[in-house]
Formats: C-alpha cells, structure tokens, sequence
C-alpha cells in the first residue's frame, strides 16, 4: 500500500506558487488575444469579399486541423529557420496557443451570429440601420449570449492547454511541478496537487458563469 | 400624374437563380393611397413589397419612394449600404413573423430606430416611443419583453416601432398571417387607423374583407405579373379575369376560408 505524504509539497510552495502565476497569466493573454484572433476570423468568413473569407478559412483550419503540441514546436523551431523569426519561448507559445484558441473562437463566434434569425438583421435594415449598426444594436448582443457556454467551454480547454507550454521550458505549474517532483522523487503528490489545483480554480469560474447565464437569460 | 405618386415602380424585374419572381412590374401608389397586394404564394407579392424598401435588390426597372428613385439593371451602379439605410429609414416595414428585438423590452424596442438610426436624444426618443405605444394601445407594456407578449400585441409594438421612425410609407408583410384568428381583429384596427389617417401603405394580405375595407387599390398577382388591378371593391366584387375569379373564391366575404367542398 502506497503512504501518501503530502507535507512534503509544502518546501516547494514557492515553485508552485510562481508556476500557477504563469499559468494563470498565461491563460489571460492567450484568451484576449485569441478572441481578438476569433473575432477577425468569424467576421473574416462572413466577409462578402471571396478573398477574406477564403484568408479566415485558411487561418481556421490550419490552427483547428493540426495538433497543438506541434503548433507549439514549430512556432519555436521552424519559424526562426524558416523565416528568421526568433522568438523566446514564451513568445512563441504565447502566439501559437492565441493562433490555436483563436481558430476554436472564430468557428464558436461565427456559429453564434448565424444563428440569429434571418428576421432580426432585417428589422434592423428596414429601420433604416446600415449592416454593422445592426450587427452591434441587434445581432450580436443575441449572438454573444449563445455563444457564451461554447466560448466558456474552449477558454477551459485553453486553461488546461498551457500545460503544453512546459515542453517549451516555460515555466508554468506544470513545468514546475515537474521540478519538484524529480527534486522530491513523489510525482504521484506533486501531480495530484496539480491537478487539484487546475480544478479548484476552473470549478469556481464554471459556478460564475453559469450563473451569470441565468441572469442573462432572463431578458429573453 | 407622377408629382401626386408616393411610390412609383416601373419595369421590376427580380429573379432568384433560374426562378423568375418578378416580371416587369409597374405599380403606382397616389399620396396617402392604399393599396392590397393578393395573390397565391410564390406569385411575387411578398418580393414586390421588399423590392420597394430595397431589403431585396431588384435585378432591373426603377423604385422610386418620394423623391428618391434607384434604378436597377445593365449599366446601373448598386447604391452603396449608407445610401440605403438612409432610404430605408423613410419607409416602415411590418413583417409576418414580428421581428420584435428579444434583448430589448417594448419600449426600447421602438426607441431603438430614434436613437441608432436618427441620433435623436434618448429622453425625445422614449418620448416619442411612448406615444407610439399609447397609440397602438400598449402603452402600459412599455417596460415588458417581446417574449411575455401575445401575437397580436407584438404585432402591435412592431407598427410601433415602424411608427417611431415617422415613416413617409408603411409596408405590411402579412401582418396578420401568423396570428391567432382572434388576434386578427386588434392588429387591423390598427392598420385601419393609419389608412384613416392618411398614411401611404401598401399591404401585402390574405384578409380579402379587410383589403376590401381599407384597400382603396387592389392588385392581385399571380407568377410575377400583376393580373389585374382597381378599385378594391370592384375587383373583390366583380373580377375581370377568370385567374382573380378562381383566386377569390377560396374566400367567402367575410375572408375566412369555406368548406373544403366549396373550393373550386
């Protein structure tokens, strides 16, 4: 029978500390950036120019159809061979995870606008609202509350995926933890406690949220 | 003649894909004239009517609203989206389904034309809304959202909301199609109201009773033409064509439809 001892996590509290506070950075910026990146590629392919939606579609499925983890390498390895583009680490996992989540958002964002009935924009329109009032007075507002649990769910899924950025030597919770446990030789705490902490801040934010949908809800 | 027309339409032309909808429609509307669109569906009468604000863009011919006229076809430059929502702000349009704004209650439902579109100050637009509210008798649902209303009062909050605009033209697409029968009655009164008021409209309906009521011009329409026009009494109590003929009698006077035996 395995004698869990999980006093001994306490001299690395530090290490851990600091690894949460770059996940949690981390998860901030590549969630803005990459609606920044989802808006561009929803309203990217609901262009009425060819030219842009095909641009969108291509940005969209390159990030959505491969994998992450090689996203991440080659963002750090292939750029600066390939385009001379040297980048440190965190910069470079930083854009590819946004690049990434961006690609999730904009199908999630674009998924959300064309839901809204066809009725609503052109209410707007015979109001005598040009295309992008009635986007913003009408359309999204509607829009943004659907897309909320979707948008909700891939920023999760984001929060989790920094855990890849410890391939890139960022030194993340996991990263860290990976320190302490080759330090402590007692991985199986160190990544129970890990994994203890990812859930004990994602549950909290999952109660907020849903209750900030209900309270939205109810307009409808 | 054309200095006393609201609404003036020449040679429409509109086709969706190979489906031609439209064929070289004239249709005039006088000043303050009414007119009743019938016709089966897929006879072009709901495309008529979005062809006079622009929400469909004609293929050819000539729109003309008041003093601004477009004209479409070979050689004709597509108006720009501010051109059009400037034009589209001077006509109303009433639609089957409501279109109410579900996010915004009543009142902000009607200010929202006012305020985004006209740039009007937010205490003249809730002003102004609130008469048009107390004038299609809602006045007391101001603060309510869409969805706790009936049929026939969203209906009402859409004349609204058309209304605030101060509309030189109001359009009705079916208004009363989706409504409860008993709910009929209050979105007509209504719609009659405004005629007595000397509004324009034109009035895409299959309430033949009402449309003889308040239509003083009828059109009927059948596969994109129109096959007569006049007098809406005259038409609806002696039709010239054996097209409007067969039409009408799948109605009885009072536009409720017969026994199915009856039907020719």
């Amino acid at each position: 029978m395995y004698q869990w001892d999980f006093g001994i996590l306490w001299s690395y509290r530090w290490l851990f500390l600091n690894g949460l506070g770059v996940t949690v950075g981390f998860t901030v910026v590549i969630v803005v950036l990459g609606l920044v990146f989802g808006l561009f590629g929803a309203f990217g392919s609901l262009s009425r120019f060819k030219a842009v939606r095909l641009l969108a579609l291509t940005f969209i499925e390159a990030f959505r159809c491969t994998p992450l983890l090689v996203q991440l390498i080659w963002f750090y390895y292939a750029l600066p061979i390939l385009a001379g583009v040297e980048m440190t680490p965190i910069t470079a996992s930083a854009l590819a995870l946004s690049l990434y989540g961006g690609s999730f958002y904009s199908e999630i964002i674009r998924g959300g606008i064309i839901s809204i009935d066809k009725g609503q924009s052109e209410a707007g329109a015979a109001l005598g609202m040009t295309p992008g009032q009635s986007m913003r007075r009408i359309v999204l507002p509607q829009a943004i509350k659907r897309m909320i649990p979707a948008l909700m769910n891939q920023s999760i899924i984001q929060f989790k995926n920094t855990s890849l950025v410890s391939v890139l030597a960022v030194p993340d919770l996991v990263y860290q933890s990976q320190v302490a446990a080759h330090d402590s030789y007692r991985p199986l705490e160190t990544y129970t406690a890990v994994a203890i902490a990812y859930a004990a801040i994602l549950i909290p934010l999952t109660i907020l949220v849903r209750r900030g949908e209900k309270r939205l809800a109810v307009s409808e | 003649m054309s200095e006393t027309q609201k609404i003036e339409i020449r040679a429409l032309r509109k086709s969706f894909g190979s489906n031609e909808v439209l064929k070289n429609i004239n249709l005039d509307v006088a000043k303050g004239g009414v007119v009743a669109l019938i016709g089966p569906s897929g006879s072009g009468k709901s495309t008529l009517l979005r062809c006079i604000n622009l929400l469909v863009v004609p293929d050819g011919g000539s729109v003309r609203v008041g003093d601004t006229r477009f004209a479409f076809g070979d050689g004709a430059k597509l108006p720009d989206v501010k051109t059009l929502a400037k034009f589209r702000a001077t006509t109303g349009m009433v639609f089957q389904h409501f279109n109410l704004f579900p996010h915004m209650t009543t009142l902000q439902n009607v200010m929202e034309g006012p305020v985004t579109v006209r740039r009007m100050a937010k205490a003249d637009a809730e002003k102004l809304a609130r008469a048009q509210l107390a004038k299609v008798g809602l006045a007391e649902k101001a603060d309510q959202y869409p969805a706790t209303l009936s049929g026939g009062q969203k209906q009402r909050v859409a004349i609204a909301r058309a209304l605030a605009m101060e509309p030189d033209v109001m359009l009705f697409d079916e208004a009363t199609s989706a409504l409860d029968p008993e709910l009929v009655g209050e979105v007509l009164n209504v719609i009659q109201q405004l005629a007595s008021e000397g509004m324009t409209m034109v009035i895409v309906t299959h309430e033949i009773a009402f449309a003889r009521e308040v239509a003083d011009r009828l059109i009927f329409m059948r596969d994109g033409v129109v096959v007569e026009e006049g007098p809406a009494r005259q038409v609806i109590d002696n039709p010239r064509e054996a097209a409007t003929r067969a039409f009408l009698s799948h109605f009885h006077r009072t536009g409720a439809l017969p026994p199915a035996n009856a039907a020719s």
